[in-house]
């Protein structure tokens, strides 16, 4: 055997070695679902101007998803904007059963509730951090975090401009608003939507042409939350200004 | 040269050897221990998904509870409270749903439940019904007047002091003290359920008042006007507040 012979009869080797590597990988690759025909872009949609603050959305949230009871512990939640004459705005986050002051209520040019929750963005800062790929947007939209692969680095946490993820204090790990995916993936609304007794929220799919939230969107002006950041949030607000973010 | 595997010399063989040991060790970790998650290459991960979708929820739905609570949700359908949700008030009841003879979902009957979203809070939409606990009739339950799957304002509004209490205050000091509301308004029965949407009546012309306080009106205590002179262009309650018109004995002086 020449050089010339030797080197083919290796080159060959190499070829079938490589050959069956490529047909472990395809085999592996043919085990994710089939795309779906006609994707869906869940979104939620909350009108201000029918939110009374009664705080239902977040007890729900809570129960539904376990979430610790601690206050700080929070999937969604309320806070209420108050403005001054002096053109001032303050924002709290309610609690349940709690009164509010109305001395000085003079002074008070407006004020009005605005429900919170994960914004679900189409281009996710908190993904972009994430160092294990912990979190992701699936295909229907939803932003969702693998507590399984999540360190606990809180990256997350500091990168989401809305403040909507928290360390959960038993699993260490970062946890958010799913838009309660075990639910709408049983064709039930999240748990914050369905109890909310005034419709303040509303959630659909925004590729339909029928659903409850474009019907937000044809009927009211809709804004997203800090738009200037380019994260293109999936929770549309009506009946917000400026003063919101 | 020494020649041994398929013909290939010794040095060769050696090499492919180790070669294919590190491959297949490659291989088989590929395949055997790292996850099947791991693997894909699309931006979400299906072994997530299906973890989040297999989670039990504990909200069963609005549409569930119909199927064997006939009366309150043929209450409900027609009420004020047709949108709100079953679970808003009982709670989380999917246990129930599933097995209806097990986790029968609590009832709030106290006083301190609707106030949730009744009790009066300035940042509240204009317009939604709201008491303030403290003044609307202590320590009585709202159940006791209230149906909760059709709240309504309960059987009274007979009198318009109810819910016109400023009006009748001031009115209860003035000379129109004794006359009933009806004498000036009509009041619509449905104004009683629905307040806002059916509103009572108004007088809007000068006559109305004429009928009394004109000149050649039979009613001997009310002051009486020229019509034609008095008040020019302008209505009467542009001057005077039917509520509280003025005492009579200052318009005796002018006179």
């Amino acid at each position: 055997m020449d050089r010339r012979e030797a080197v083919r009869q290796v080159a060959t080797w190499f070829g079938a070695i490589f050959a069956g590597l490529g047909v472990c990988g395809a085999s592996a690759e043919t085990s994710a679902p089939a795309p779906r025909t006609r994707p869906r872009s869940y979104g939620m949609g909350v009108d201000v101007d029918k939110c009374i603050g009664c705080g239902q959305c977040a007890a729900a949230c809570k129960t539904e998803n376990g979430v610790p009871p601690e206050p700080h512990y929070v999937r969604t939640w309320v806070e209420r904007y108050v403005e001054t004459t002096d053109g001032a705005v303050s924002v709290e986050t309610i609690q349940p059963s709690q009164t509010r002051e109305h001395a000085a209520e003079k002074d008070i040019l407006r004020s009005f509730f605005v429900p919170k929750l994960c914004n679900h963005c189409a281009n996710p800062p908190c993904v972009q951090v994430c160092p294990v790929g912990a979190t992701f947007s699936t295909e229907d939209g939803a932003v969702l975090v693998d507590s399984a692969r999540c360190i606990g680095c809180r990256y997350c946490i500091q990168a989401c401009p809305y403040g909507a993820r928290y360390l959960h204090p038993a699993t260490k790990t970062a946890d958010k608003c799913t838009f309660c995916y075990h639910r709408i993936k049983k064709d039930l609304l999240p748990a914050c939507v369905e109890v909310c007794p005034t419709q303040a929220r509303v959630f659909g799919n925004l590729n339909s042409p029928a659903s409850p939230l474009t019907r937000l969107r044809r009927m009211r002006k809709t804004f997203v939350l800090k738009p200037g950041l380019n994260t293109e949030p999936k929770v549309l607000y009506a009946g917000i200004d400026g003063e919101v973010r | 040269m020494k020649r041994s595997l398929l013909g290939l010399p010794d040095h060769v063989a050696r090499l492919l050897v180790v070669f294919v040991v590190f491959i297949g060790g490659a291989i088989a970790v590929r395949t055997f221990v790292i996850p099947a998650s791991l693997k894909e290459t699309g931006r979400h991960r299906t072994s997530t998904e299906e973890r989040e979708s297999a989670k039990e929820p504990k909200y069963a739905g609005a549409s569930q509870c119909g199927t064997c609570h006939d009366a309150e949700s043929a209450a409900k359908a027609g009420g004020y409270h047709r949108n709100v949700s079953c679970e808003t008030c009982h709670g989380a009841a999917k246990i129930h749903a599933d097995d209806p003879s097990t986790g029968t979902p609590p009832a709030p009957r106290t006083r301190g439940f609707c106030p949730v979203c009744h009790a009066y809070d300035p940042s509240r939409p204009t317009g939604f019904p709201q008491i303030n606990p403290a003044i609307h009739n202590p320590l009585k339950p709202c159940i006791a007047c209230h149906n909760p799957h059709d709240p309504k304002p309960p059987v009274i509004p007979t009198e318009c002091t109810a819910c016109h209490g400023e009006i009748a205050r001031t009115k209860a000091v003035s000379p129109h003290a004794l006359l009933p509301c009806t004498t000036c308004h009509d009041v619509p029965e449905q104004h009683r359920v629905s307040p806002r949407t059916v509103t009572a009546t108004k007088p809007n012309t000068k006559a109305f008042c004429v009928k009394c306080h004109g000149k050649n009106s039979t009613v001997v205590e009310a002051p009486k006007i020229d019509a034609d002179t008095h008040g020019e262009k302008y209505l009467c309650w542009d001057c005077h507040y039917p509520h509280l018109p003025e005492a009579r004995s200052w318009t005796d002086e002018k006179l």
